[in-house]
């Protein structure tokens, strides 16, 4: 059981992790920058918030299956797979949300900045951090699409016990066996660490007034 | 006028949005040191004005020098820090009152705040230092945009409408500080509507009409002996746009 839990959050910290990584610059440059092709952009990432899990999965899947592009990886029912399909399916929120969320802040204040000496990195932190509690929400909106996603970690995992069963596939498996009782309370912690783990977010969010 | 005392130079100035020309400026110098008024009826061109000298745009026609040099958008940023604006809308920083005071400073890589805390004093803010700066009022919020640039200590200020939400009081902190300012050898363009603060604050007064530049002259002959009808007609309260 714990190796289960310690791995859903292995599994969902890193894809979090490389999604905020990869999607809260791109967002912030997204919403700080106006240039040709941008709505375009912006459409992409749209679309790929409403993405189907399960097609991620299948994509993931032929990608590391032995014949894809990425086979020799070897990363096909192991976590490293279920750590990309997450990261995929993260992405466009982090990002898309993050855009809206920069976008949002008053375009005087960024001008008011400049003003004030800021150089364009500057401008890009100040207003970032303006954003913070869009961007929270952003992580936070990716964190619950991920955790709770049975669909492509099933698929690209397996749900193979002791290396690739997470509290999702778990949860799924024990229903289908009418263990109810067991999957009921895998419920409920992956429900507790959920919140717990927004909990420490919406703590991060109001810190560095 | 020679050019080496010059901080602005502007020549043939059409500044236009989607066409339509919102500010004229055929010619106007701007001395190192002095403070000139920019009065007018709101949407003659003053914000636009300062928009343009504070190198937040790009002029559309004509040419703006700041310091000798063309004026381009983006400036260097070393030149950039050598100007700053009191905005009309004073936005705040979601950060604490000393934060937002600070921020110029900090943006120049300072580690030393004294300055910053005498400004929060002088400005009867200290009481307020670690509140967040949006709880404040309208007022309040005015006199913290007013001590986050004057921590920048730049060369030049640009102040719109410094002190529209003030109270007497606070009006006469700002007014001295202003004072000292100028006597510093800083470089001032206030945009006001108060013709009395004009007066006491400003050596010369540009009066826009309409985008456009009616009049310039120092601020006795402006007030009191305008040379163009239109100056006395705004300035006596009658409609002339």
């Amino acid at each position: 059981m714990i190796a289960v839990v310690a791995l859903t959050f292995r599994v969902t910290g890193i894809a979090l992790l490389l999604a905020a990584i990869i999607g809260v610059p791109i967002g912030a440059a997204l919403g700080l920058a106006r240039f040709p092709g941008r709505r375009l952009v912006t459409l992409v990432l749209y679309t790929g918030m409403g993405l189907p899990p399960v097609v991620v999965g299948l994509f993931v899947y032929v990608v590391f299956s032995r014949s894809g592009p990425l086979g020799d990886l070897g990363w096909l029912f192991t976590p490293a797979a279920m750590i990309a399909a997450q990261t995929i399916i993260a992405f466009p929120l982090v990002a898309a949300l993050t855009m809206s969320a920069v976008d949002g802040v008053d375009r005087e204040l960024r001008l008011q900045v400049l003003a004030l000496g800021a150089t364009r990195w500057q401008l890009a932190w100040t207003v970032l951090r303006e954003a913070r509690i869009g961007v929270t929400a952003a992580i936070v909106a990716a964190f619950g699409g991920i955790i709770s996603e049975v669909g492509a970690v099933m698929l690209v995992g397996g749900n193979i016990e002791g290396q690739t069963r997470v509290l999702t596939t778990a949860i799924m498996l024990y229903a289908r066996q009418g263990d109810f009782a067991l999957a009921m309370a895998l419920g409920l912690i992956l429900i507790a660490l959920a919140l717990a783990a927004n909990a420490v977010l919406l703590q991060l969010q109001g810190r560095s007034r | 006028m020679s050019g080496a005392g010059l901080a602005y130079r502007i020549t043939g100035l059409r500044h236009r949005y989607g066409g339509r020309v919102v500010l004229d400026v055929p010619a106007l110098d701007i001395a190192r040191g002095e403070t000139l008024a920019v009065i007018g009826p709101s949407g003659a061109g003053k914000t636009t004005l300062l928009r343009l000298l504070q190198f937040l745009e790009r002029p559309t026609e004509g040419r703006i020098e700041y310091a000798g040099m063309p004026v381009v958008v983006p400036m260097p940023i070393e030149i950039r820090r050598t100007v700053t604006t009191v905005f009309q809308r004073s936005l705040m920083l979601d950060r604490s009152v000393r934060n937002n005071v600070a921020f110029g400073s900090r943006l120049r890589g300072r580690r030393e705040f004294a300055d910053v805390d005498a400004l929060l004093e002088r400005l009867a803010l200290k009481h307020l230092a670690k509140a967040p700066a949006r709880s404040l009022s309208g007022g309040e919020m005015q006199r913290v945009a007013f001590a986050r640039a004057m921590a920048t200590r730049t060369d030049v200020l640009l102040l719109d409408e410094p002190a529209a939400n003030l109270d007497p009081r606070n009006v006469a902190i700002v007014e001295a500080m202003i004072k000292e300012l100028q006597a510093r050898g800083t470089t001032l363009v206030l945009v006001t509507h108060n013709t009395h603060e004009a007066r006491r604050l400003a050596s010369r007064v540009l009066v826009l009409l309409d985008g456009r530049m009616i009049e310039v002259g120092p601020t006795a002959t402006v007030f009191d002996s305008p040379s163009d009808p239109r100056t006395k007609g705004f300035l006596s309260g009658d409609l002339v746009y």
